[in-house]
């Protein structure tokens, strides 16, 4: 195990930790921020530049931002003294059992002791050109995905002018 | 190098703290949260595995990741787009007070 790693890893996880821990949703978005930007660093450890870059463009500069605009509008009638969690243990038990039984499995498998083969050119260019040929379809179908997710979610969170309500 | 288990225990982690935050936390915007952990911990599982497998040139895992990131991100508009409607109509985020479908 690289010291690079280890900061990195380290990094992640506690701030993980603190956003699903702290009682502030602002704090928990910023903690979340930089769990995404050290995930971003573990991609670029593992040689997927593009993944890495993707990484920050869209989760630290796009969804963070996202999920701090519906934290800012939906959080003034927030009583303050309730409980964040309601009986945390059960949730934390299930959790625990399940990190247990794949870190069991993990550390079991013999493809976990494998090392890094030697790898060739990875470029950015080969993955344009393999998004354009063999994965041309799924592409496509991540276009109109996309398309139906952003009218979707104009049309869901739009208010009604009529005032049903 | 680190090996493949490192990469794959920190995913775990990641994965499993998701969880615990999707399965306690009561503010609907923290269960969001916790499920883009857990789908970050499986994205980062996708790279690892690729870069650990025998030919890395084929690149499948590096589009899957690809992929998957941007269905990640279509999923986070709608369902937080869900959370300000919902949030608007019963003037709370509290998963345990959503308690009726009907409008």
């Amino acid at each position: 195990m690289t010291l690079p790693f280890a900061i990195i890893a380290g990094l992640t996880v506690g701030s993980a930790i603190a956003a699903m821990s702290l009682r502030n949703l602002v704090h928990c978005a910023l903690s979340l921020v930089l769990t995404f930007a050290g995930l971003a660093g573990l991609y670029l450890q593992l040689n997927a530049e593009f993944v890495g870059f993707t990484q920050i463009l869209v989760y630290v500069g796009a969804v963070s931002i996202l999920i701090v605009f519906a934290i800012l509008l939906t959080r003034s009638t927030e009583p303050k003294d309730e409980p964040a969690t309601v009986t945390p243990w059960i949730g934390i038990a299930v959790a625990i059992s399940a990190f247990l039984t794949m870190a069991l499995a993990v550390l079991a498998s013999p493809v976990g002791k494998r090392a890094a083969s030697p790898m060739g050119e990875v470029s950015v260019k080969t993955l344009g050109q393999k998004l354009m040929t063999d994965y041309v379809l799924p592409l496509e179908v991540m276009a109109l995905l996309l398309t139906a997710a952003m009218l979707g979610a104009v049309i869901i969170a739009m208010k009604d002018k009529e005032g049903s309500r | 190098m680190t090996p493949l288990s490192g990469y794959l225990l920190v995913s775990a982690l990641l994965f499993c703290i998701g969880l615990a935050g999707a399965l306690t936390r009561r503010n609907a915007i923290m269960v969001l949260i916790g499920i883009e952990l857990m789908l970050n911990a499986a994205n980062l599982n996708f790279i690892a595995f690729w870069r650990f497998s025998e030919n890395p040139e084929t690149m499948t895992g590096l589009m899957f990741a690809v992929f998957s990131i941007a269905i990640a991100a279509a999923e986070a508009a709608v369902g937080l787009a869900l959370i300000i409607t919902i949030y608007r109509h019963f003037r709370t985020a509290n998963v345990d007070q959503v308690e009726e479908m009907k409008g």
